[in-house]
């Protein structure tokens, strides 16, 4: 079965070339661009990986993945944190609030595949 | 004369005792008019061969001047032992012999002590940029996103061997698209910190330029007082930073319309009909309150102090006089009518005072605080008050206010608003 990788993030360039790498390993890729929304798209989609961007119009990356964290069914859905500030204080509320990994941006696209292929259990 | 006076307030009296214009005593002196201000206002230390120079303009000898000038040099030591840290403890109860005996060392100390006070705010003023500014925040994001795409796009493009024309376009696409908003975001970044280089790492806040470019005119201004004067554009070279320009030009285009309320000939009339009481001079010509305590302030005849303070307490705008000494930084005496007046709005406060120190000087003060409604019934009510500190006239009666400068360095020892302990030996 095709693994469902949904893509929180609102720079259509970068959803763009996130999901040409990502989508060339076989995976299916969907992207959504609005923080407010995410919570019922993830509910709805059941993803099997969720790309977290922080910074999103509406609502942030973190209150997404608390609300996530605290529904039944979504606990322990992977979801990698995406934050263009690399700083420790990203880090500790990423950590806190469960994500499963956290990316700097700007990533590498190997850096990338690497860590999708490791959260969706695939190994290297 | 009171016995602790500054140089530069006896030279001012000494010159209006024998009806010396400033300009002739400068021109006299061989100084500008406006370092001649600003010594006259204490706000500038008079070297030993200019004061030599002014004390024969004045016909008067050296000494007459400086006899007790050493309060300005105290005031700073008493602030510098204020802000010792244990162990370190100075001799507070022999700062006087010490002032005495090394007038060098003392000065130095003090001066040490006021520069390190400027870097400390300097320091805070750019921690706080550093960690709350939302334009650089914005700004790093803008590029660092734009530097993920153009990364990730680039590298697909080149590692992908075998990519569909209609992919490679789109990417190209995205790559000039993506490489133009990374230019655009550094340059601004640049702009702004070129900008914030400027304009932050000056060590006088806005607030100080402008009241030193202020007190350069004994805060009248001259060209606004001609009737039909319109506002000019503050002057960039005295006022180095943007926000102390934009300070200014506020300034500026309140005083103009103080100024057109109340006419400078009229004004000054009524004032040696009425004496200098704001309120009576507020109801004379129609203008609110806080209009009379500045259009008072702007009369250099009428040597008025004021202090203007937000609904904080924090002090927007300073104009001292000499023996009411104003704080530099941090919050001021609790006791100051200008904080009844803000606890009371439109209650007129009028009240004596004496001010603490080493000879207890004593002013009247008028104080007003007037609410706004910038944004009318729905928004919030944005206050400010008001005080204006003359000299007391003779004959004025009422109970005495016991006020200091700032509970650190306040003798007063029974005060019962006190917020900190004093480190001054008593008296």
């Amino acid at each position: 079965m095709d693994k469902h990788v949904l893509l929180i993030e609102d720079e259509p360039n970068i959803i763009e070339a996130i999901r040409f790498i990502l989508s060339r390993e076989g995976w299916k890729v969907s992207a959504h661009a609005d923080g407010t929304t995410a919570l019922d798209v993830i509910r709805q989609a059941r993803p099997h990986l969720v790309i977290l961007d922080v910074m999103l119009p509406g609502q942030s990356g973190f209150d997404i993945l608390q609300a996530l964290r605290s529904e039944p069914g979504l606990e322990t859905l992977p979801v990698l944190m995406l934050t263009a500030k690399g700083q420790g204080r990203d880090r500790d509320l990423a950590d806190r609030y469960g994500a499963s990994h956290f990316m700097t941006k700007p990533f590498s696209n190997a850096e990338m595949l690497q860590e999708v292929r490791h959260l969706l259990g695939q190994g290297a | 004369m009171p016995r602790n006076a500054l140089t530069g307030t006896r030279i001012r009296e000494r010159r209006v005792l024998i009806g010396l214009r400033q300009a002739d005593l400068a021109r006299a002196a061989g100084i500008s008019p406006s370092y001649l201000n600003l010594i006259e206002h204490n706000r500038r230390r008079v070297g030993a061969p200019h004061l030599k120079a002014i004390a024969q303009a004045l016909g008067v000898d050296p000494a007459a001047l400086t006899e007790g000038a050493e309060a300005a040099l105290l005031q700073g030591l008493r602030a510098a032992a204020a802000a010792a840290q244990p162990p370190v403890l100075p001799e507070i109860d022999r700062i006087e012999e010490f002032a005495g005996r090394f007038p060098g060392w003392a000065a130095l100390l003090a001066t040490q002590h006021g520069r390190m006070a400027q870097l400390e705010q300097a320091v805070e003023r750019l921690t706080d940029r550093m960690t709350h500014d939302p334009h650089l925040s914005a700004s790093l994001h803008e590029v660092l996103s734009a530097l993920t795409s153009v990364r990730s796009t680039a590298a697909i493009l080149a590692d992908t061997e075998d990519m569909e024309p209609v992919w490679r376009a789109r990417f190209h696409r995205n790559l000039q698209a993506d490489s133009e908003r990374l230019a655009a975001g550094a340059e601004a970044l640049v702009a702004y910190l070129d900008a914030s280089a400027e304009e932050e790492t000056g060590l006088a806040a806005p607030q100080e330029e402008v009241e030193e470019w202020l007190a350069a005119q004994d805060y009248h201004i001259a060209a606004l007082e001609r009737p039909g004067a319109t506002v000019s554009e503050p002057p960039g070279g005295v006022l180095a930073t943007a926000s102390a320009r934009a300070l200014a030009r506020d300034h500026l285009a309140q005083y103009a319309r103080d100024a057109r309320a109340m006419p400078l000939a009229p004004f000054r009339a009524a004032v040696e009909e009425e004496g200098p009481e704001p309120g009576r001079l507020a109801a004379r010509f129609g203008v609110d309150v806080p209009a009379a305590f500045r259009r008072l302030a702007s009369l250099p005849e009428v040597s008025a102090g004021l202090v203007i303070c937000d609904g904080s307490g924090t002090l927007t705008f300073r104009k001292g006089v000499p023996g009411f000494p104003l704080p530099r930084f941090g919050a001021a005496c609790p006791l100051w009518p200008l904080y009844q007046a803000l606890s009371r709005p439109m209650v007129p406060i009028r009240a004596l005072v004496e001010m603490a120190g080493r000879v207890p000087q004593r002013f009247l003060c008028y104080a007003f605080c007037q609410p706004a409604h910038p944004q009318g019934f729905e928004g919030p009510q944005v206050l400010q008050a008001l005080m204006l500190v003359l000299p007391l006239p003779a004959g004025a009666v009422g109970p005495l206010q016991g006020v200091g400068v700032s509970c650190r360095i306040c003798p007063r020892a029974e005060c019962p608003a006190r917020r900190e302990p004093s480190l001054l030996a008593a008296g």
